[in-house]
């Protein structure tokens, strides 16, 4: 069952920088796929054109059973189902972190109060941030803002969650907390696609690897572990003999 | 001093509830349509943008007082009559309602785009993300200079002497004119002026120092 597909997708920033070059892709129910490759490469632009927050230019991509070209698709009823994490958290600054989670399901899912705040609390607990509920997100650290960004998009039962830079923007000490949470997402069979530079997590939890370089996919491989000790392409063994001798 | 005040008391006071009401209904007025425009400004879509633009443009680039005599004489010649007092109320709140628009939309624009990124990530429309997120924040960063064109406006108000408007500064060149003492008759006027500038700057104040420990 695909959960994303694209079909030759093409995008362009402007007329002139051609940002994503023919793309197809298929993402299954499920899977969790890491996006490496060297910045510039398109990645967070493939990333977010899934969520509807970059418009595609021209091919077609399919994200739950909706084309997202067409322009009758209501792009709000598509977020709801595709959550969306982001490298500098976006949580809103004048509301608390419980009704940073709640909010979305109150508004968009008119759930009441009572249930939407349940919820909650047992998505802070998940993430172990419970005692940090009635906190504004200027008080908490940039792990537990990305964990409370985590809860936020849980809370909307999304069918899939995509991760752009988790843990780029956090302190080194930071960076487990937030991995262990995406972890266990991913054991509860949860679709993730992870654009990161975390090639921990890559070989540990994702099923499925995906390497870019200049707008277009040269590798694509469910064998994570053969594709870090012998990747095919010369980019992609620049790329992470680079990152392995750092 | 005194004798001016005693002897125009009752002409002083309606003059200040003439300023005073011009002054609410102009303030109220200025920040519908400022608002309204501003968010012309900053939408998406290029025709609606225009219009923002266009609009705010043109108006702040004229003088109050050529935007006022248009409602004062073209609009009763062609279209219908209006008071003095209308004339001058209407011109001052399109006036100022430029001003608020750019003071708006800057409040806006500080709050970051990843604010709103967040709201729409996890379904919330455009208008939910801007009454829920970003427009509780951008008030906070527009209260100082909105405070500015608050106060601007209240002097502004001034113009309906031109207009016959039966304001302060209207009673005032009449009773400087009755009694030859111009100096005396403006120093009262401006304390009248003070009365509702003074406490409005404080509450502005008050505003700003209370939503930004929040």
């Amino acid at each position: 069952m695909s959960m994303i597909e694209f079909h030759d997708v093409e995008k362009y920033y402007g007329n002139k920088f051609h940002a994503l070059k023919n793309i197809n892709l298929t993402i299954d129910k499920g899977e969790v796929v890491t996006i490496i490759g060297p910045s510039g490469s398109g990645k967070s632009t493939l990333l977010r054109t899934i969520n509807g927050l970059e418009e595609i230019t021209s091919g077609q991509l399919i994200v739950n059973d909706m084309d997202l070209a067409d322009k009758k698709t209501d792009m709000n009823r598509t977020r709801r189902d595709v959550g969306m994490v982001f490298q500098h958290f976006n949580l809103y600054a004048n509301k608390t972190v419980l009704d940073n989670i709640t909010l979305g399901p109150r508004l968009v899912q008119k759930m009441d109060k009572d249930k939407a705040e349940k919820e909650a609390m047992d998505l802070l607990k998940m993430v172990g941030l419970a005692d940090k509920s009635a906190s504004f997100p200027s008080m908490l650290s940039g792990g537990q803002k990305q964990r409370v960004a985590i809860a936020r998009s849980l809370a909307m039962h999304p069918k899939a969650i995509l991760f752009d830079e988790p843990t780029s923007a956090l302190d080194p000490e930071m960076i487990g907390d937030v991995l262990d949470v995406m972890k266990k997402i991913a054991q509860q069979g949860m679709t993730m696609v992870v654009v990161t530079h975390e090639m921990g997590f890559a070989k540990q939890v994702g099923n499925r690897i995906i390497f870019m370089a200049d707008g277009t996919i040269l590798e694509d491989s469910t064998d994570v572990a053969g594709f870090f000790d012998h990747p095919k392409e010369a980019r992609a063994q620049e790329f992470i003999s680079k990152i392995i001798n750092h | 001093m005194l004798s001016i005040v005693s002897s125009n008391w009752g002409t002083l006071v309606s003059a200040f509830l003439v300023t005073l009401e011009c002054s609410i209904l102009g303030l109220i007025g200025s920040c519908v349509l400022g608002t309204a425009f501003a968010l012309m400004e900053i939408s998406p879509i290029k025709w609606v943008n225009a219009i923002g633009r266009i609009y705010v443009e043109v108006v702040r680039n004229i003088p109050l007082l050529v935007i006022t005599m248009i409602f004062y004489v073209v609009i009763p010649k062609y279209v219908l009559p209006i008071s003095g007092f209308a004339a001058g109320t209407i011109g001052l709140t399109i006036y100022t309602s430029a001003f608020i628009a750019e003071t708006v939309r800057a409040g806006i624009e500080a709050i970051s785009t990843g604010q709103m990124e967040g709201a729409r990530s996890v379904g919330l429309t455009y208008f939910q993300a801007m009454t829920h997120i970003i427009f509780p924040q951008a008030i906070k960063v527009t209260i100082p200079p909105l405070g500015n064109q608050f106060i601007n406006l209240v002097k502004n108000s001034s113009v309906l002497a031109f207009v016959s408007g039966f304001d302060l500064m209207y009673q005032g060149k009449l009773i400087a004119a009755a009694t030859l003492d111009t100096f005396q008759t403006y120093f009262i006027v401006g304390i009248f002026y003070l009365i509702i500038t003074m406490p409005l700057s404080y509450l502005m104040r008050y505003l700003e120092k209370r939503w930004q420990t929040a």
